[in-house]
């Protein structure tokens, strides 16, 4: 844990009791008062996170949205300055390079949100593949911090703490040079838990003050840091995928079950276009499902699949879920065990324990 | 801080014994509930199940992981606590009330091996 970097909010994990692990080479707590009380906090009140391990990477200059365009599945010429949409960096073949969030402040300027565990990799694959472009390339990582506040009570908490009027931030809609505390900040209405909320970046040098304005403003609203355990679970519930889960480089997105941010029609070429659109009209031979464990026990990532012994798939994630109540999980399976209702036995311990296909929509809630 | 109960033996992975005559109570510890966060699943061996020390007699599962739980002794198990199944929460609520598995000793002699209440102490302090 020594080695662990530390985020410049890592004394208020200290502070707000939290219990500190490695995740993805960074110091951060798993939970602070506990996982289940953590993850019901956001669905009826507010939570807030540090997740200031995510990485940037700013994408300027003149052929900024050609540059975008040919490393993500989504299309950033169909929205306009100051949207957001989720999206893939593929590979040639149509895995997933990583998830990621792109920005459009304007067509010639955009920010990337990637996954902790990938900057490297990501910045690396950005380089290589964009030398064709006239565009400017960094890596902020380290200069951001990023909060996030999430739950039906967010917005009431981070308006006492801003003078920008938060309605006018619609959903995956973000506002540059947001005063909140007193700080410069971005601000975003995204998320990762399934609830209305905000995602916040700002210079690390203004991390404490903004975490502390929001947690001392949100008392009434009942506010609570969240651990990286509910944000797990809660992601889940809400059926969005984790990368090194539900994605990696030997999943496509259409195999993922994410098909509609795979824009196969949008003009400009990108980076695995190819493969997936044959891959869409050849059909997958393999998707991600959600199930219902039948019988006892907890399903976990990397439990095997299986159909009167022989092995269909894999368990991509498992929980016994909070707000559901139930035993579920998403697996990835041969395509003739995706129908909803199809039964098939996960592997718990070597014992087949059985389990049903049900919609990935979980959370049946507004 | 974590409650330890005089009067029990304990394993070096958190389980806690009760001996009454040639059969002993096994749950695992304040200070290992407190670790595991909450428990969601405890799956329990099948009674008359033989074991040695070390084998793995169940599963405690919480939220974010399935941690295997160790039989400290050799034996058989001769009940298990079924309320568990339906209630693995109680676990956390009292983990010196709610016993996991009741085992006949098949060697006492390995109770020797067992810490006190006070060695426990402080090997949790370590």
């Amino acid at each position: 844990m020594s080695e662990s970097r530390k985020t410049a909010l890592y004394n208020m994990h200290q502070k707000y009791g939290g219990k500190v692990v490695d995740y993805a080479g960074w110091a951060l707590s798993v939970q602070f008062e506990g996982l289940n009380p953590e993850h019901e906090n956001v669905r009826t009140k507010v939570g807030l996170f540090d997740v200031s391990h995510m990485g940037e990477v700013e994408i300027k200059g003149n052929q900024a949205t050609e540059c975008v365009q040919y490393l993500i599945t989504n299309d950033v010429e169909a929205i306009v300055d100051g949207q957001i949409v989720y999206t893939f960096m593929c590979n040639e073949n149509g895995g997933v390079v990583d998830d990621l969030l792109a920005y459009r402040y304007s067509k010639d300027h955009y920010l990337l949100v990637i996954n902790a565990s990938n900057i490297e990799k990501d910045v690396k694959w950005i380089l290589e593949n964009t030398k064709q472009f006239d565009v400017e390339i960094k890596n902020i990582s380290d200069d951001v911090s990023q909060v996030a506040i999430q739950g039906p009570l967010a917005q009431k908490v981070l308006q006492k703490v801003t003078d920008t009027n938060l309605d006018e931030i619609e959903f995956f809609h973000l506002k540059r040079d947001v005063n909140v505390a007193g700080a410069k900040c971005l601000v975003s209405r995204t998320g990762y838990t399934g609830e209305d909320g905000f995602e916040i970046y700002f210079d690390n040098k203004d991390a404490e003050t903004i975490w502390e304005a929001l947690m001392e403003n949100g008392k009434e609203e009942g506010i609570k840091p969240i651990g990286l355990g509910a944000r797990d679970t809660l992601r889940f519930e809400a059926t969005l995928p984790l990368y090194g889960n539900e994605l990696s480089a030997d999943i496509t997105p259409l195999e993922a079950g994410y098909g509609m941010f795979v824009k196969l029609k949008k003009e400009s070429d990108f980076i695995g276009k190819a493969a997936l659109a044959k891959q869409k009209e050849e059909g997958l031979k393999r998707k991600i499902v959600g199930f219902e464990l039948i019988g006892r026990g907890i399903p976990r990532h990397g439990y095997e699949v299986e159909v009167d012994g022989k092995k269909i798939g894999v368990v991509t994630t498992g929980y016994a879920a909070p707000t559901v109540k139930k035993n579920i999980g998403n697996a990835l399976v041969d395509i003739e065990y995706t129908e909803l209702g199809t039964e098939f036995d996960v592997v718990i311990r070597n014992k087949p324990v059985k389990a049903k296909v049900i919609s990935k929509r979980f959370l049946s809630k507004k | 801080m974590s409650k330890i109960v005089e009067g029990l033996l304990y394993s070096e992975d958190h389980e806690w014994i009760k001996v009454e005559g040639n059969e002993a109570y096994i749950g695992v510890t304040d200070h290992a509930q407190h670790q595991l966060g909450e428990i969601v699943y405890v799956e329990l061996p099948a009674v008359d199940d033989e074991l040695n020390a070390g084998d793995v007699f169940g599963v405690i599962e919480s939220v974010k992981a399935a941690s295997d739980s160790y039989l400290p002794v050799s034996g058989k198990i001769v009940a298990v606590n079924e309320d568990l199944e339906d209630n693995p929460g109680l676990v956390n609520e009292d983990p010196y009330a709610n016993w996991v598995v009741k085992v006949e000793l098949s060697d006492s002699s390995e109770l020797d091996k067992l810490m006190d209440a006070k060695q426990y102490e402080e090997f949790c302090n370590e």
